[in-house]
């Protein structure tokens, strides 16, 4: 009787083991900038999670649309109710591999990651190149990476066209610590 | 204790056994932090009324509203559009919540000046609440020199107040519900069978049509009309445009007076009976507090 419950415990033990693979955040960073000669525009969210499994180097991150702030409560308003529509299509994800993860040292390592963006219900491919810095207690992925507003049919009327740019760089920073259920 | 095994063995199985996907990890943990309910109604003005929107600090707004004469005035007043009255205001927001206003009528000269005060947010989220509460007070004086050279009314004479309680809730992103319980008091009435003091009910509505363009209602309810005048219930009925910064009303209602204790006492229309008076409102909003880190991006 004793084995039998030695043998769970072991199972239980080497399955936990198994999770450690993976290292989680839930405040990630994510912002995105907008240029034009009228003004610029800038939104932080902070509120990103990220989800990196180290066996396989996939990743996904996932933030709610709400959750960017901005400098002015109007913008953050049409931004939500006018362009990305927030109340239909309330998240952004991003679901990829960090490509030849098993090849990656220890300390600060330049990577591609390739996968789908997907925005306003809108999938898009993308690839990026970022710098990932590996410690024993945490994996942080530093990276930006440039999209086309007209890509994912987000429509900005004529009146504000020349305050909104074409396309929008996006910065994101994640620090991953083990993720522990 | 064979039970006991058996339940350890048949949770170890389940969480284990099916690994969870990457997504299903992310779906668990992305937390909703509560978020104040932005955009209930587009501007500050639900039609002839106050919606409980205050703009962001240090915002200036800009508003020019009109009225024109009645639509069933005919040809010869040309349906109404010869005889205009135009109101000008300026609004200012001390603090997201706090708002000091002047304006000027030309209907009967009016100057006005009142403050709005925002005390409950909607919320959604981890702490919803359900509710946006304003509270609004404002003054007017009319200077229209109406009254006998002999009997000169005083400055205190010609003052009406106006207090009122907003109450809205935005139940989806294109459907808003406002009430707003109101007192008005009146310094000097024209008749002594003229109430002082006037409680009325307003009810208003905005539906969203596309992400620019919403229709409008607003009606109030008189419980103790002024009895010197044949008067109606305000009842409005418009189309609110959005671009930018800029906000664009038009308006069809009853009430010739923008002020609330015009269009909520004084109101003789019969809106049904063609009654009808066009007009619009225009609001352009100033950023007058220009964030330093914002300056910081040039």
């Amino acid at each position: 009787m004793k084995k039998i419950i030695l043998f769970f415990v072991v199972v239980l033990l080497v399955n936990s083991g198994f999770s450690q693979g993976k290292y989680l955040t839930k405040q990630g960073f994510v912002t995105f900038f907008s240029h034009t000669v009228v003004e610029d525009i800038k939104a932080d969210n902070h509120q990103v999670v990220s989800i990196i499994d180290t066996d396989t180097g996939d990743i996904a991150i996932q933030l709610l649309m709400k959750s960017f702030m901005f400098k002015k409560a109007l913008m953050q308003e049409h931004f939500n109710e006018n362009y990305v529509e927030s109340h239909k299509y309330p998240k952004a994800k991003f679901k990829g591999r960090i490509l030849d993860y098993e090849e990656l040292s220890e300390g600060i390592n330049e990577v591609e990651i390739e996968g789908i963006l997907t925005v306003h219900g809108i999938d898009k491919e993308i690839i990026t190149s970022a710098v990932i810095e590996i410690k024993e207690d945490e994996i942080i992925l530093i990276g930006e990476f440039i999209v086309a507003v007209e890509h994912f049919e987000i429509k900005i009327p004529k009146v504000v066209i020349k305050n909104i740019a074409k396309t929008i760089k996006v910065n994101f920073e994640l620090k991953h610590q083990p993720y522990k259920k | 204790m064979k039970k006991i095994v058996l339940i350890i063995c048949y949770i170890s199985l389940s969480t284990n056994l099916f690994s969870q996907d990457l997504e299903d990890i992310l779906n668990g943990e992305i937390q909703e932090s509560s978020s104040i309910v932005r955009g209930t109604f587009k501007g500050t003005r639900i039609m002839n009324g106050h919606s409980v929107e205050t703009r962001e600090k240090g915002v200036l707004d800009f508003l020019i509203s009109h009225r024109f004469g009645r639509i069933n005035s005919g040809i010869d007043e040309f349906f109404g559009l010869d005889d205009s009255n135009i109101r000008f205001g300026l609004e200012y927001s001390v603090t997201d919540n706090l708002v000091i206003a002047v304006g000027r009528s030309s209907f009967e000269k009016t100057y006005d000046g009142y403050i709005k005060y925002r005390i409950l947010h909607q919320k959604d989220g981890e702490d919803d609440f359900p509710i946006s509460m304003t509270l609004f007070t404002s003054a007017t004086e009319k200077t229209l020199k109406d009254y006998d050279p002999e009997d000169k009314p005083t400055f205190a004479n010609r003052l009406t107040y106006t207090s009122q309680v907003l109450i809205a809730r935005k139940f989806s992103p294109n459907f808003s519900l406002q009430i707003m319980p109101t007192y008005i008091h009146f310094n000097t009435v024209p008749s002594t069978a003229d109430p002082n003091n006037m409680f009325a009910m307003g009810v208003g509505t905005r539906v969203k049509v596309s992400n620019r363009i919403s229709l409008s209602g607003e009606y109030y309810y008189n419980f103790n009309p002024l009895e010197s005048i044949d008067s109606t219930n305000s009842l409005a009925l418009g189309v609110g445009i959005e671009t930018g910064g800029h906000i664009f009303q038009l308006i069809f209602t009853n009430s010739r007076s923008m002020l609330e204790k015009g269009f909520i006492a004084e109101t003789t229309g019969e809106f049904f009976n063609g009654d009808i008076h066009f007009g619009f409102n225009i609001s352009r909003a100033f950023h007058l507090v220009k964030d330093k880190e914002e300056e910081k991006l040039y």
